[in-house]
């Protein structure tokens, strides 16, 4: 086990290493953010000062050294925008987001997986059908239309919810958090829903399908020949069986969540690090484009691991170590 | 009643800062204008008042002396003096937290500054600068001496001015600590991407604002914007989408108010080179250069059909490159007569009977309907024989090409901040001389002895009467020689609650003192 864990972390920096290459050379190949932040105003002596205090000057491979020595101290750059460190930036940012992807995960986890159970379950019945058939429209309607139509419906309409921002928050050891409110659980919820919708969907139809290949295999039906009750049989032999790969769809997702969430967050205004990494590519701020691409990469690679390691729990069978 | 004490307001873009020096851009001085105040004060229609100073006046030409206001008071209790102005100017300079050196203009040509008493403030500078007062009242946000630890202050900027700790940073602003200022209101958290909670400075000099509490949220897509205002989550939002006014028209909850603004938008025509990369004629000459053609362009346009269908009648139509009234602009304009017939036939006397192909370049992101505008152009040109093609390009990219001169025809936007004539002029249609700071960004090129011999003297005229006129001769010279072709000014636009009345604002500040119930 520990031998597996260091060998993946020896892995994940390499991969790190590698993604920085890329995204760094990548990004500095578009255009110039010094025509973006200096007014034409500026005479070519203050452009210049400006050139040299970013470190523009430097040819590419020498800002990427640069970066990397840094970057080993813990110092992902600074902000070309804001002036301030680019982690700084994000992880002001992350608490936003990892909560609307917490609740977004959780009513996933929550509705996706017993309507799914009861789709594979009843599946020549008409409401595993038409559960079957509603989850179509989760993840084939664009996620920005489903989010208005949220908003139209229960901001503009009905005004029930808010239809952006975050709500008043409560510090908690120095992290604002809005969950801890009412306002706060008012904001999340439209989001949310937003981003869990199309997940919702997903596992449910991943469920189902097990649920469905499950209950015809030979050990359900030894199961039910030696007298197992029903719900004994579809908590310990079902639902065991089918979790990995929902497991697996769940970690990948909530990683993605996290590192994606863009369009959702700037249908709803929300301030997490989707919206951030949006706001950042328009201004070409390098600095914040590069950290974030570094640290939605280092949260891919440990998620990954979580799920790896689920997965010997859910399932003894699974060796962790390599075939020989 | 608590309710109605307090104001949310959706923003369309965030201010990067806390900071009042830290980058000179619109978002942020609007921003800091509601907890720092500048020495002199502008109104809505960008006409300066006093502020911090009560009178100002220029004792020779290049010395400037202001009389303090008395009795203010920073928002910590401590009074106001020269001594604030003073460090204000130092910090300034010495900034090395800010972009672009941004509010360090004019304060880098000031040779010495001087605090006689506590109320006394003289300004002495290289050379004259005449719109001295313009420039204080956009660009010196004082704040409050005591964030540093000095013994005496002097003016002396490259030694430090007498300071003896660490000068303030960005990051010290933004946290409040040191926000102090004696504006209208005070900062009690401003959180990147999360909004910005101000509270009612209760020991205020000057008209108190009705609002208690004020919180911006920052909401850059316009669609949400409107939206939470519609679900009532704003009380006021910045720019809603030209293509939402109709909307907001029928809707019997919410009212808007549009202002002109000094942004004038306009094509820039690469006129400097033999050679230009998207203007190709059979003859292989750039047709660019011919004046005859800029004017047949000119003339091609209907401007009018552009502010009323595509701008929905928020814009102005410009028949010269400053709005009518202001400093050094024309008084009555001649109309830039829409004429496609006469410009055919100009277009053929230059010999171009059967047109050249151009490509029009454009933002679509970045000014109001900006794709769509020169789209509009485009086929005014397409009617006149000229064969067009348009490349819209997210200003990101944009920006950056254009600096290259990589365009032939690129649309542009400027304001003019200071309140006078002369801003576009020299950094658009002066030669450029980057030393001088003129023509830094005449991407197209453009030169003309005649334009320059009269509008570079008058930047540094002091008789403001001599200076009008030489503006406005000026203004008469580039309208005869076409060096940009001006479209429209745009109107900033404010959506709001019924029973609130917004003041919009030249200089398209979004402040909350000028949020009043009705």
């Amino acid at each position: 086990m520990i031998v597996y864990i260091l060998r993946r972390m020896v892995q994940s920096f390499l991969v790190l290493l590698a993604v920085s290459l890329v995204v760094f050379m990548a990004v500095y190949a578009v255009g110039d953010p010094i025509e973006l932040l200096v007014s034409a105003e500026a005479s070519d002596a203050d452009r210049q000062v400006m050139i040299k205090r970013l470190g523009l000057d430097l040819p590419v491979w020498l800002q990427y050294w640069s970066f990397l020595t840094r970057a080993f101290q813990g110092d992902l750059g600074t902000s070309f925008v804001h002036g301030i460190p680019a982690i700084e930036l994000i992880v002001q940012r992350f608490p936003a987001t990892f909560e609307l992807v917490v609740v977004a995960i959780g009513l996933t986890c929550l509705l996706g997986i017993p309507l799914g159970l009861v789709a594979g379950l009843f599946n020549d019945k008409p409401l595993g059908r038409g559960l079957m058939g509603g989850s179509v429209l989760g993840f084939s309607l664009p996620n920005f239309w489903q989010g208005m139509m949220l908003i139209l419906m229960f901001a503009v309409w009905l005004q029930w919810l808010p239809s952006s921002g975050r709500g008043d928050t409560v510090n908690v050891l120095g992290v604002p958090l809005s969950l801890l409110t009412a306002d706060g659980w008012s904001h999340v919820m439209l989001p949310a829903i937003n981003l869990a919708l199309g997940n919702i969907a997903l596992v449910l139809r991943l469920t189902a399908t097990g649920v469905m290949e499950a209950k015809t295999q030979e050990y359900v039906k030894f199961a039910r020949a030696k007298g197992i009750s029903e719900r004994r049989i579809l908590t310990r032999h079902i639902l065991r069986n089918i979790l990995i790969p929902v497991v697996t769809v769940i970690g990948m997702e909530f990683g993605t969540l996290i590192a994606y969430s863009t369009i959702t967050e700037t249908v709803f205004a929300w301030p997490g690090m989707g919206k951030l990494l949006i706001d950042s590519i328009y201004k070409l701020d390098r600095p914040v484009v590069v950290a974030y691409v570094m640290l939605v990469t280092f949260i891919f690679v440990m998620i990954n691991l979580l799920v790896d390691l689920a997965y010997a729990v859910l399932d003894p069978r699974v060796q962790l170590q390599e075939a020989q | 009643m608590a309710a109605a004490q307090s104001l949310t307001i959706g923003l369309a873009s965030e201010p990067t800062a806390a900071d009042p020096h830290y980058h000179k851009v619109t978002t942020n001085d609007a921003f800091s204008a509601h907890i720092f105040e500048s020495l002199i004060n502008r109104n809505a229609q960008m006409e300066l008042i006093p502020g911090l100073a009560q009178s100002w006046r220029a004792v020779d030409d290049n010395t400037w002396e202001l009389k303090l206001r008395q009795g203010v008071k920073f928002s910590n209790g401590e009074p106001f003096t020269s001594k604030d102005v003073l460090f204000t100017l130092c910090r300034v300079l010495n900034n090395e937290t800010n972009v672009s050196r941004s509010y360090m203009e004019p304060a880098q040509s000031f040779s010495d500054v001087q605090t006689p008493d506590d109320y006394t403030v003289i300004i002495k500078s290289e050379r004259p600068i005449p719109t001295m007062p313009n420039e204080l009242a956009r660009s010196l946000p004082i704040i409050w001496s005591g964030i540093a630890k000095f013994d005496k202050l002097r003016f002396a900027p490259k030694e430090g001015c007498g300071v003896t700790s660490p000068w303030p940073t960005v990051a010290d602003f933004n946290t409040g600590k040191l926000s102090i200022g004696t504006g209208p209101y005070k900062l009690k958290s401003y959180v990147k991407g999360n909004g910005i909670e101000m509270e009612r400075n209760e020991g205020y000099w000057g008209t108190k604002p009705h609002w208690k509490t004020v919180k911006m949220v920052p909401v850059p897509n316009a669609g949400p914007r409107l939206t939470g205002l519609m679900s009532g989550d704003y009380d006021v939002i910045e720019s809603p989408a030209a293509r939402d006014l109709p909307r907001i028209k029928e809707n019997n909850k919410l009212d808007f108010v549009a202002t002109p603004s000094t942004r004038l938008v306009f094509f820039q025509p690469d006129a400097g080179r033999a050679q230009s990369p998207f203007a190709k004629s059979a003859d292989g000459k750039n047709p660019l250069q011919d004046l005859r053609v800029r004017q047949a362009i000119n003339m091609a346009i209907d401007r009018k059909a552009i502010v009323q269908r595509l701008m929905d009648g928020m814009a102005t139509v410009a028949n010269q490159y400053m709005p009518t009234g202001m400093f050094g602009s024309l008084d009555k304009p001649t109309e830039i007569k829409f004429d496609p017939e006469a410009a055919k036939k100009l277009l053929a006397e230059a010999g171009y009977p059967q047109g050249f192909e151009l490509t029009l370049t454009t933002t679509n992101d970045r000014y109001i309907n900006d794709g769509q505008i020169a789209q509009a152009v485009a086929q005014y040109l397409t009617r006149i024989g000229i064969k067009t093609t348009v490349d819209a390009q997210a200003a990101a990219i944009y920006f950056p090409k254009r600096a290259k001169r990589e365009f032939s025809f690129a649309i542009g936007g400027w304001p003019s901040e200071n309140g006078e004539a002369s801003g576009l002029f020299q950094y658009w249609v002066a030669t450029t001389d980057k030393d001088k700071g003129l023509g830094t960004s005449n991407y197209g090129g453009f030169s003309l002895p005649a334009f320059d011999q009269v509008f570079v003297p008058a930047m540094s005229q002091m008789d403001a009467n001599a200076r009008k006129a030489a503006y406005q001769q000026a203004t008469q010279i580039a309208l005869a020689n076409v060096p940009l072709i001006p479209l429209h000014f745009e109107s900033s636009i404010w959506a709001f609650k019924k029973g609130l009345s917004y003041e919009g604002r030249r200089d398209q500040y979004t402040l909350a003192m000028s949020v009043k119930p009705k």
